[in-house]
């Protein structure tokens, strides 16, 4: 059964596999899952919350200088990146830890990044969250919202020219949707029919700025049929559905059929980052709605049914999160800084010669 | 040797570039079957196909952005602007996502995507067919910018950038597209990137350009050797990297030297190249550094001639600075 089929029958209610309560609405819609893979997917569900409490309080302890948390939406992130396969590559907005860490990103090279230290892959240019990782196939993570969809299109489009198998995922938040690289991005996909999918997050808020004023529009998935491509519309806070909407939306990428855009709808239930103040905005009784529908509690019951989940291994793999998280960060605090040479690295292939003169002048300076 | 145009040395370092490597593409507006609005890639799309000389919808924010992903990819495009006047739409995906993509990958990833883009005046354009922006991008590190003169250093240029790894941001001086003639070698070399020419040697006056001004630089020089005033041509090609050997070792020859450039005054490159004189070979001057640049305003359109670098304001500035 396509999502497709059934979303148009919802006429834009959010396609769901799961109920609030865990049990499964329509069998055929049910992605097969190993209980391997069940494991993995809460285990990094529950491990994500836990950094993001974790990250949150060592920012306001002064350890590190800036958080973006993903609290409420690890299903949509989470769920669709596991659906991905080997080939594919992710292009991250920067509110999808959970994703860099199925895609094989250490949670020890995930907090060096955060630390901005030598033992950090990106070697400290980057604000937090702004990781990249290419073994991977974690593209490099921009602040400027929504610049990486054309790119995730031109990088699918390559692998169509070359008829090779590779297809891009790009995730944005409904804030992207109205840049102009959004637009470009859907509309090249839709002439080219690229192998793309589209991943949007629709967390309903944009810093401060409600979804409501982002767009006139009540259904993003709509606006992909102004692109000659498919839209579909799913709950983001069901795994399942999101697992289910990726596999599809791959599958038709890799068959030549071109692009879908995925529409998660989901609630941000911490702030922005740690720069911000969301009781300037916020509404309480929102959160409290949203709260009802954690995706991590709607999985939980979900493999309560299936017989893997007891409050006895809520409490192992809690234990084994906490740990995991305290390692990293112990291991990344002990490395120091990157060297100052670094700093004139990777501006070009090879230092040209008046940044080299640059780089002497620093270096004489006994820096 | 063939003699060729500007054009047809940047259609013959495109074709040489698309026969040699199969993961060079072209995309652009109009640059399929049309050839390009100025016949640059003129018979490519009917040797190539339409999968590597792609007619893109009209969105240079597009073009750039999906070119960086077929570089990421592993691809290297070739991305045409089709003025450089309309490159401002793509301005983010070049400043911030092209130019920085290898430093904030931390060496991960490189995104060799090369824009080629006409630009200048003279073609009674206006404001929006005649503006040279190199200032914007010379000033954003991580991008190479590179402006020939004269068909041989186009298609030498055009492949050095095809045969390294940086982003490059290409010029053309549109204006000379079809006047700029010379013999262009049909097989394939390279143009050193970061190498300046000393295009002429003389001893009283270093003469600094680039593009299209070139021509007019040219003339003035000639017209001030009758006046026994002997200056020194340079060609400086490559804007980043720059070659500023070349540049101070001749100003601490002369002791005395002329920038000319097309884009408005204020900040333009020239205004970099006085500061870098002054720190780098302030006792050898003997005269104040001067400019011949257009001025800080739009450009216009009846009165572009006035607005351009003349002959005669490049031989003043040459006179007032010989006999400082």
């Amino acid at each position: 059964m396509t999502l497709k089929s059934e979303a148009a029958a919802l006429n834009g209610k959010p396609v769901q596999v799961l109920k609030e309560d865990g049990s499964v609405i329509d069998k055929r819609l049910e992605p097969s899952l190993s209980s391997e893979d069940l494991k993995k997917l809460y285990y990094t569900m529950v491990l994500t919350r836990m950094m993001d409490e974790r990250f949150f309080k060592m920012q306001r302890q002064g350890r590190i200088g800036f958080y973006l948390s993903s609290t409420g939406e690890e299903a949509a992130h989470i769920g669709s990146a596991f659906s991905a396969e080997k080939e594919d590559w992710l292009f991250l907005q920067y509110r999808e830890p959970g994703a860099a860490l199925i895609r094989g990103f250490s949670l020890f090279h995930f907090a060096c990044q955060i630390l901005g230290n030598s033992g950090d892959l990106t070697k400290g240019k980057q604000m937090p969250c702004h990781y990249a990782y290419k073994k991977g196939h974690l593209l490099s993570i921009s602040s400027p919202v929504g610049t990486q969809i054309p790119q995730a299109v031109g990088f699918a489009w390559g692998a169509k020219i070359r008829n090779e198998k590779s297809a891009a995922l790009a995730y944005f938040g409904d804030g992207a949707t109205s840049t102009g690289d959004f637009h470009v991005g859907m509309n090249f996909a839709g002439v080219f029919k690229v192998p793309v999918v589209f991943i949007c997050k629709n967390n309903q808020l944009a810093i401060s700025l409600p979804v409501q004023k982002q767009t006139a529009v009540s259904n993003i998935a709509l606006k992909a049929q102004a692109y000659g491509i498919e839209g579909v519309r799913v709950d983001g806070n069901d795994l399942l559905a999101v697992i289910q909407a990726t596999r599809q939306a791959l599958q038709k990428a890799r068959s030549g059929e071109g692009a879908t855009l995925i529409e998660a709808l989901t609630y941000r239930m911490g702030a922005h980052s740690t720069s911000d103040d969301p009781r300037l905005y916020g509404d309480e009784m929102t959160l409290e709605e949203w709260k009802k529908k954690d995706c991590i509690l709607r999985f939980q019951k979900y493999l309560e049914f299936k017989g893997i989940w007891n409050p006895d291994y809520e409490k192992e793999i809690q234990t084994q999160a906490g740990e995991e998280i305290s390692k990293a960060v112990e291991e990344a605090e002990k490395l120091p800084p990157p060297s100052y040479d670094t700093l004139f690295e990777d501006v070009y292939s090879e230092i040209p010669p008046q940044l080299e003169e640059e780089r002497k002048g620093v270096s004489h300076a006994g820096l | 040797m063939p003699v060729y145009n500007l054009l047809q040395a940047l259609n013959d370092a495109l074709r040489t570039a698309m026969r040699k490597n199969d993961r060079v593409v072209i995309l652009g507006e109009d640059v399929g079957k049309l050839g390009g609005v100025f016949r640059v890639t003129k018979d490519l799309q009917a040797e190539f196909g339409a999968d590597r000389v792609i007619d893109t919808p009209l969105a240079e924010g597009g073009i750039i952005g999906t070119a960086i992903g077929m570089a990421l990819y592993g691809l290297r495009p070739i991305a045409e602007i089709q003025f450089s006047d309309f490159i401002y739409p793509a301005f983010d995906q070049i400043v911030n996502e092209l130019a920085k993509y290898r430093y904030r990958s931390g060496g991960q990833y490189e995104c060799p995507v090369i824009i080629r883009t006409p630009s200048g005046g003279g073609i009674k354009g206006g404001l929006y067919h005649s503006q040279s922006p190199e200032a914007y991008f010379i000033h954003t590190p991580g991008l190479k910018v590179l402006m020939p003169s004269n068909p041989y250093d186009a298609k030498g240029l055009l492949l050095s950038a095809l045969d390294q790894n940086d982003p490059v941001i290409f010029f053309e001086p549109k204006r000379i597209y079809r006047s700029a003639k010379g013999e262009v070698p049909e097989s394939e070399y390279s143009v050193p990137i970061g190498k300046a020419e000393v295009v002429k040697q003389g001893k009283d006056v270093t003469l600094i350009s680039y593009g299209a001004m070139m021509t007019e630089s040219r003339e003035a020089v000639e017209k001030a050797l009758e006046e026994e005033v002997q200056v020194e041509l340079i060609d400086l090609k490559s804007l980043v990297p720059l070659d500023v050997e070349t540049v101070i070792g001749s100003v601490q020859k002369t002791g005395k030297v002329v920038i000319v450039n097309e884009a408005p005054r204020t900040c333009g490159f020239a205004a970099e190249l006085v500061a870098l004189i002054n720190e780098k070979a302030f006792l050898y001057l003997e005269a104040p550094p001067v400019r011949v640049t257009g001025f800080d305003t739009p450009f216009p359109y009846t009165l572009e001639h006035v607005y351009l670098p003349s002959v005669d304001r490049i031989l003043k500035a040459i006179r007032q600075t010989a006999h400082f």
